[in-house]
């Protein structure tokens, strides 16, 4: 278990690291992800430790965007002025790229499978 | 008080505090997507901070051990995705088609409405990045002559609404498929909306999180160049 916290903790530090030293926009964690995922690819298994950190880890995520939400209120002003827009953007915009991101997979999902029935 | 506010104890105490009870109220409620546990605890958290008088400077760093939290989950997010690689490689090209599709979408259309609804030129270019990771929504924002701070709300507020209501939208649309949900769930309200669908299965967390770190790049790609192209800049 101690194991998968390290190497957890190892892929940020390499991917901090490598976004700072390319001077890319995309945070280092993502990077470490990525790194991450590769090796097991390559290694073709994931140790067991890994998985159960990796595992608790994924389940409390939720939890950990909380601190970084209660930010909301130090903007209350510029909020209150703009209330309106900002809210109705917000919840339509989201919503509509769910559904064109889903709607249009689908789509291509279902002309990946129609062509590959055409091939057979 | 004060001195017990400098030490990470009050701040870890009421997050978790909180997120058990609006879990544990959620359960009682069946489950029910607007009984989503982060947004309420967002809001009671904002009112105990309001009313004890403890800024939200003091709280942010007494509760900063959870919000560093966030890097070793992200990173954990390579464990499902290399679970998913043998269906990642047949997936891709309608995966591709979605993260364009959506991240047009969620680009446009926040930039489309805050213009309509008369919100200011920085509110508006503050909106546009909303759908991805706050570092790089923020980095984008400051970019494109938007304002970072605004953004960083912006992005949560995109992640609890994603979190809230995506589930439910995907289902009515019939769109049952985890690597269609997944997907999504990411290119739409980024981690939030990871940590939300990936309790639902960790196949489609694991397109979730592919998708959200993906959407992220092709944002930064798209948006600076669509700021020129509509003459916003």
């Amino acid at each position: 278990m101690f194991a998968g916290i390290a190497i957890l903790l190892a892929c940020q530090a390499v991917g901090q690291w490598l976004a700072a030293a390319l001077h890319i926009a995309v945070p280092g964690p993502v990077l470490g992800m990525a790194l991450l995922a590769a090796v097991l690819a390559v290694a073709r298994r994931i140790p067991a430790g890994l998985a159960q950190v990796a595992d608790g880890l994924l389940k409390a995520m939720p939890l950990f965007f909380i601190p970084a939400g209660v930010g909301v209120l130090v903007l209350s002003d510029t909020l209150r002025d703009a209330w309106l827009p900002i809210t109705v953007a917000l919840l339509v915009s989201t919503l509509l790229a769910i559904m064109a991101t889903a709607l249009v997979m689908r789509m291509a999902l279902r002309m990946v499978a129609r062509r590959s029935k055409d091939a057979q | 008080m004060t001195a017990l506010w400098s030490t990470p104890l009050p701040g870890l105490l009421v997050t978790v505090l909180a997120y058990l009870l609006f879990g544990h109220l959620q359960g009682k409620l069946d489950g029910h997507a607007l009984a989503n546990p982060v947004a309420w605890s967002i809001v009671a958290l904002v009112a105990f901070v309001k009313l004890t008088g403890v800024t939200y400077a003091t709280y942010f760093s007494s509760a900063h051990f959870l919000h560093f939290l966030l890097g070793p989950a992200t990173v954990a997010l390579a464990i499902p995705l290399a679970r998913e690689l043998p269906r990642l490689r047949v997936l891709a090209l309608p995966i591709t088609a979605g993260l364009v599709a959506g991240n047009l979408t969620a680009i446009l259309s926040a930039i489309f409405l805050g213009k309509v609804l008369g919100a200011n030129a920085a509110v508006t270019l503050s909106l546009a990045p909303k759908s991805v990771t706050t570092p790089i929504a923020m980095g984008i924002s400051d970019k494109i002559g938007g304002a970072p701070s605004l953004t960083a709300v912006f992005v949560i507020a995109t992640g609890v609404i994603g979190a809230m209501l995506g589930p439910l939208v995907l289902t009515r649309m019939r769109a049952l498929d985890p690597a269609v949900r997944g997907t999504a769930m990411g290119v739409g309200c980024h981690g939030l909306g990871t940590a939300r669908i990936y309790q639902e299965s960790s196949e489609a967390g694991a397109f979730s999180g592919l998708a959200m770190g993906l959407s992220g790049l092709l944002t930064s790609l798209f948006l600076p160049f669509l700021v020129r192209l509509l003459g916003l800049r």
